[in-house]
């Protein structure tokens, strides 16, 4: 195809200006988190203070403790009950409530945040004031629950590419079903799983708005824990923690792209 | 699939063009009764999951939204529509009429206004790059791609912050203009409408550019060439050719950046200084010194109606698509 077909003017100049309008921002912020000077407003050339400072305020390390505790705990639980959904509305004839389990499923992508932050906000007062229970269950709950979309999506993805005849060759060979299911499903789809659960510990790593609101005194994640300091003064501490969290997510971003990555 | 989950898939599997559907054969027909069965079986951790802690407390919220507030927050247990009325009229504490009340009213109008521009100002800046993404040769595309996908999938928080790193009265904005000497004060950005509308734009970008970079890549090049071989010009191609052609992935892609808009919640309150408010910190105002649970749970059910009527429209144009292609 002749390039000057697809050619439009001013596009590549509009894109360029995009992609760096996307990236400057996050660059500068990066760069002055590595700022050894005591104020954000000036530079005094680079150091490390900022990360070291950070790592030893006890609230930040606790922060990060119970942020990567949490997005560990809702991965697993809201990969395990997508992948088991996923299992179960691909592969088969459409059948009747089908749409409602998507619906269900795709809920809390469609739902503004601080709506579900709201609604979670009246139903788990309700147990914090009768029960007296104000532990890590109701974030473990309201994670686990918004993140099984982006740990199903990827899954199903999976599985409506994978070849069926593998599982009837296996079950031609009387393999039982948990055998089939052990040794041939579960291992094809395990790129999927593992992409997903990725997604989820990503999505659960970066939530502030539910968990603002769900959460009891004294269970700041980092997230929570840089609004909270944001609302009295933007720090270089809580720059350089933005970095580490960006880190952070690049990397799982990279390992899940080579998990999804078709092989050509 | 539906339709807002489209985006985080075009992310996630930006190449999936089609799936091969596998037929099914005559023994699975005779299996389907105990496919359907064991559809649902397998479902169900992950549908009492969510109705536990995404979709039951919704409907608890609503009769909240029809109850008495508490005097220290929280609601008593008495019916109420005030919460309903309370969204736009006050009441008048001495003749008992309903006045409507600007404040409520101004910060509906500039949450839609300002979503409305966000999604206007990303649609015009993300189409090129859409675009350019789409006919770039096929193994440099996984990584322009890449680079959109990073900044989606960053934090909200950190990129709100990098940008009023950008905006602050000392950042580099103001900075910049003073260098060139376009002006000799710091000027005020931050904590303004236009600091909220840049920031909305700056984090909502990459919803409207990957739908977009997904109805773009699918689209067929050979169209323009029949296009400009009739003399059609570039404008004509674009406007009567690429625009109706990828206008699914328009309307994808203008839906994913407006409801999150109308619901922000971080980025005005970071951007516009908890002066600029949007419906979402109003409701949060709502279960914090407001001590207005009821209203808090209309506003939200409001914002919530809203939205869902968007995405209707949205299901309703994509089927109609699907049944006429």
């Amino acid at each position: 195809m002749a390039k000057d077909v697809t050619h439009l003017p001013g596009f590549t100049t509009i894109s360029m200006t995009v992609f760096a309008a996307l990236y400057l921002p996050i660059v500068i912020l990066v760069v002055y988190s590595f700022n050894s000077g005591e104020d954000l407003a000036h530079w005094e050339g680079i150091g490390l203070q900022w990360f070291t400072k950070a790592w030893a305020n006890d609230q930040v390390k606790d922060a990060t403790i119970r942020s990567l505790w949490l997005a560990a705990v809702a991965a697993v639980i809201s990969t395990a009950v997508a992948t088991m959904a996923a299992l179960g509305t691909t592969r088969r004839g459409r059948f009747k409530g089908q749409t409602f389990i998507y619906v269900m499923i795709n809920q809390p992508l469609m739902v503004p945040e601080i709506v579900t932050a709201v609604a979670l906000l009246i139903f788990f007062a309700w147990f914090k004031v009768n029960l007296g229970y104000q532990g890590m269950g109701y974030l473990v709950l309201a994670h686990s629950a918004f993140c099984i979309p982006f740990a199903y999506l990827p899954i199903r993805a999976r599985l409506e590419s994978m070849d069926l005849t593998l599982e009837t060759a296996a079950a031609d060979l009387y393999a039982t079903p948990w055998a089939t299911f052990r040794r041939v499903t579960l291992p094809l789809l395990l790129p999927g799983i593992l992409a997903g659960m990725m997604l989820a510990f990503v999505t659960s790593l970066d939530d502030v708005v539910i968990t603002v609101f769900v959460k009891s005194a004294g269970q700041d994640t980092l997230p929570t824990y840089m609004l909270g300091q944001i609302r009295r003064q933007v720090s270089t501490e809580v720059y350089a923690i933005s970095t580490m969290l960006l880190g952070l997510t690049v990397v799982l971003l990279v390992v899940f792209m080579a998990l999804t990555r078709k092989k050509d | 699939m539906s339709g807002p989950a489209s985006g985080k898939t075009a992310s996630s599997k930006p190449a999936s063009g089609n799936q091969t559907s596998t037929g099914a054969s005559a023994a699975e027909q005779a299996l389907v009764k105990a496919s359907v069965r064991s559809g649902w079986l397998l479902s169900t951790p992950a549908l009492v999951l969510l109705a536990l802690a995404a979709v039951g407390p919704l409907l608890i919220m609503l009769v909240y939204s029809f109850l008495t507030p508490g005097e220290y927050g929280n609601v008593e247990w008495g019916f109420s529509t005030d919460a309903w009325t309370g969204i736009l009229f006050t009441r008048d504490v001495f003749d008992d009429t309903l006045r409507l009340e600007d404040a409520h009213l101004s910060i509906l109008w500039r949450s839609v206004k300002l979503s409305l521009m966000t999604t206007a100002f990303t649609f015009a800046v993300g189409f090129p790059t859409a675009w350019f993404i789409a006919t770039r040769p096929q193994r440099q595309r996984g990584l322009w791609l890449f680079l959109i996908t990073i900044p989606f999938w960053t934090n909200l928080l950190i990129r709100t912050l990098a940008i009023n790193e950008i905006l602050r009265t000392e950042g580099l904005l103001n900075n910049i203009l003073i260098g060139l000497g376009l002006i000799t004060e710091p000027i005020q950005i931050i904590y303004t409408d236009t600091a909220v509308f840049i920031g909305m734009t700056y984090v909502y970008l990459p919803l409207m550019v990957l739908p977009l970079f997904a109805a773009i890549d699918r689209f067929d090049m050979r169209l323009l060439e029949a296009g400009y071989d009739l003399y059609a010009t570039r404008l004509q191609v674009l406007r009567r050719i690429i625009l109706p052609v990828v206008k699914p992935g328009i309307i994808a892609g203008s839906i994913l950046v407006f409801v999150p808009a109308l619901g922000a919640y971080v980025t005005p309150r970071i951007l516009g200084g908890g002066k600029q408010m949007m419906i979402g910190n109003f409701i949060e105002l709502q279960f914090g010194q407001g001590r207005n649970w009821p209203l808090g749970a209309s506003l939200s059910v409001t914002l919530l109606v809203i939205v869902t009527a968007a995405l209707l429209v949205y299901v309703r144009f994509a089927n109609r698509e699907v049944t006429r292609g």
